[in-house]
């Protein structure tokens, strides 16, 4: 590996840990556990590495080990994004209707 | 070709970056979140397209298996059990990477690999390993497969701290000789292993900061993943999720007043406890009736939820007495511990599922001055976020840790499953207090209870 690409990606290491710490202590503890999912359905983009691994067929090995990490990340991408969605969406500003705290009741 | 792949990339790390940066308010959140998933999507398609990969099958099969599964989760999981489910993803997601790792030294291992790259890889494949058994230890844990107190034995530091340094020693010779097969792979087993003796000491109390670590983890993980093939949008997102699970776990420590060490070293509740100055005197028991009087003519009440209303799963009662209480002319709030429950946010996530708006929860800072003008605080299920003594007595095992101050309320009510000690084992002088009334039984059915009482009042 040439030290241009080492030296590159260490740049982007670094500055998207500063731009982490200034965007992600801006989130309210309110939503502290969206944003662990959301950063677990972010951080599954490992998907792509394992996509490689899966399908170019190195070695059988290779293969093997891709399918199963493929199937690991996109389980946190799928998931990690439907779960984000279903917390959020229950965060309400104004005190929801009657109705729907009636419909929440019945279900548990 | 190449070029287009890249720039999907550029683009998902962008998305990625302002779907973050919509979570700093609930309006803006969900927008936030699709342009994530854009930016996911893109680059998954991106990645479709690269020349290395020769056929699908597997590929689709994966992607298929994995959104059945991790779609059935998301729908089904309860709120409830959300820590669980994190510490799950934690595994997966670190499972992911340190496979890729393996895959990735099997195919280069025999000397063409550069110090750097081989840095990386072992990298993410010791921070993968670790993550990857210790968050199933936290999944355990919080299950209650096995008992969420402390797990020692004599000599757990030395044995961890011993086993610990000859894995980095295999690391540091890896990357010198990066050809010895043998070692690459008892370095990833001893990884794994130390997963589990990481989490085995650590009580479920203390489960916010492992799961904020295992989080930090698992990202750290993806970003050596990143350098390991050099893709930067896996360097950033896993930066972004490393940094967001490292700001996390320190805010969780600092909430409770201690280092990571002490948490990771500390067995935190695993002594009996002995600093404590002995017994208060007699806990006052109350009835459900004289409670909901107190109730139903307050000015404000308070709410101050803990992990005893997940496990009672109480939330929705709580709801409903806060409803019947607005209903009187009550000023409902709810106050929230950083470490109420055991994730980060996770009270909060209950209330907002039983439709409590979340302009009624509040955080430590913005609540305690209120608390003197509080008529009654209703403890539901918390312990040692309430533990005057953090705040008053040095001595206590617990000092120094931020608390709420529920006793500075004219009167507070402490809903209880039993007479025992809270999780840490601390006794609470909260709970002798003469304007304290304790009501024992399950919080749910306690909960009904008051409604319906308030209702006749």
């Amino acid at each position: 590996m040439s030290t241009e690409v080492i030296i590159a990606g260490l740049y982007v290491f670094a500055l998207a840990a500063f731009l982490g710490y200034q965007v992600i202590s801006r989130v309210p503890p309110l939503l502290h556990t969206p944003l662990m999912s959301a950063t677990n359905a972010i951080s599954g983009i490992s998907l792509v590495g394992s996509i490689v691994t899966a399908g170019a067929h190195y070695n059988t090995v290779s293969t093997w080990l891709g399918f199963i990490a493929v199937t690991a990340s996109t389980i946190n991408v799928v998931g990690g994004f439907m779960i984000t969605d279903r917390m959020l969406r229950m965060f309400k500003r104004q005190p929801a209707l009657k109705k729907n705290s009636a419909q929440e009741q019945e279900r548990t | 070709m190449g070029l287009w792949i890249e720039l999907t990339y550029l683009a998902a790390s962008v998305l990625f970056i302002l779907g973050l940066k919509g979570l700093s308010h609930p309006e803006t959140a969900r927008r936030g979140m699709i342009l994530a998933e854009v930016g996911m999507l893109l680059a998954i398609v991106g990645t479709l397209l690269h020349r290395e990969i020769i056929s699908y099958e597997w590929i689709i099969a994966g992607l298929i298996i994995g959104s059945l599964i991790g779609g059935a989760i998301s729908i089904w999981v309860p709120m409830t059990a959300m820590p669980q489910r994190t510490a799950l993803s934690h595994a997966f997601g670190a499972l992911a990477a340190s496979l890729v790792g393996v895959s990735e030294y099997y195919r280069h291992g025999t000397g063409e690999l550069g110090t750097f790259k081989m840095t990386a890889l072992s990298l993410e494949v010791l921070l993968g390993g670790i993550t990857v058994t210790g968050s199933l230890m936290a999944f355990v844990k919080l299950q209650d497969w096995i008992r969420g107190t402390p797990i020692t034995y004599r000599g757990q530091n030395v044995f961890n701290m011993s086993l610990f340094i000859v894995t980095v020693g295999m690391f540091g010779y890896l990357i010198y000789d990066p050809s010895v097969h043998v070692l690459f792979y008892v370095m990833a087993g001893l990884a794994f292993v130390f997963g589990v003796l990481l989490v085995l000491p650590i009580g479920a109390a203390d489960m916010p900061v492992v799961m904020s670590l295992m989080n930090s983890y698992a990202g750290l993980a993806a970003a050596a993943t990143g350098f390991a093939i050099s893709n930067n949008v896996l360097i950033i997102a896993g930066t972004l999720d490393g940094f967001s699970g490292f700001i996390l776990s320190i805010l969780m420590c600092r909430a409770m007043n201690r280092s990571i060490t002490n948490v990771l070293f500390g067995a935190f509740g695993a002594e009996v406890e002995a600093s404590s100055a002995g017994a208060f005197g007699v806990m006052r028991e109350v009835k459900a009736e004289d409670i909901a009087v107190q109730l139903a003519y307050a000015g404000q009440v308070t709410f101050v939820p803990g992990y005893g209303m997940a496990t009672a799963q109480a939330q929705h009662a709580v709801r409903e007495l806060a409803n019947v209480l607005e209903a009187r002319g009550v000023t409902v709030k709810y106050a929230i511990h950083p470490v109420a429950g055991r994730m980060p946010g996770h009270m909060n996530v209950l209330l907002a599922e039983a439709n409590v708006p979340y302009s009624s929860l509040y955080d430590l800072e913005q609540i305690n001055p209120e608390f003197s003008s509080t008529d009654v605080a209703v403890v539901i299920g918390a312990n040692d976020v309430v533990n005057p003594d953090a705040r008053d007595n040095p001595k206590s095992a617990i000092a120094g840790m931020p608390i709420l101050d529920v006793d500075k309320a004219r009167s507070v009510v402490v809903l209880k499953r039993g007479k025992g000690k809270g999780f840490a084992g601390i006794e609470n002088p909260l709970f002798f207090k003469s304007n304290t009334g304790m009501l024992y039984g399950d919080a749910k059915a306690s909960l009904i209870k008051l409604t319906e009482a308030v209702q006749h009042a």
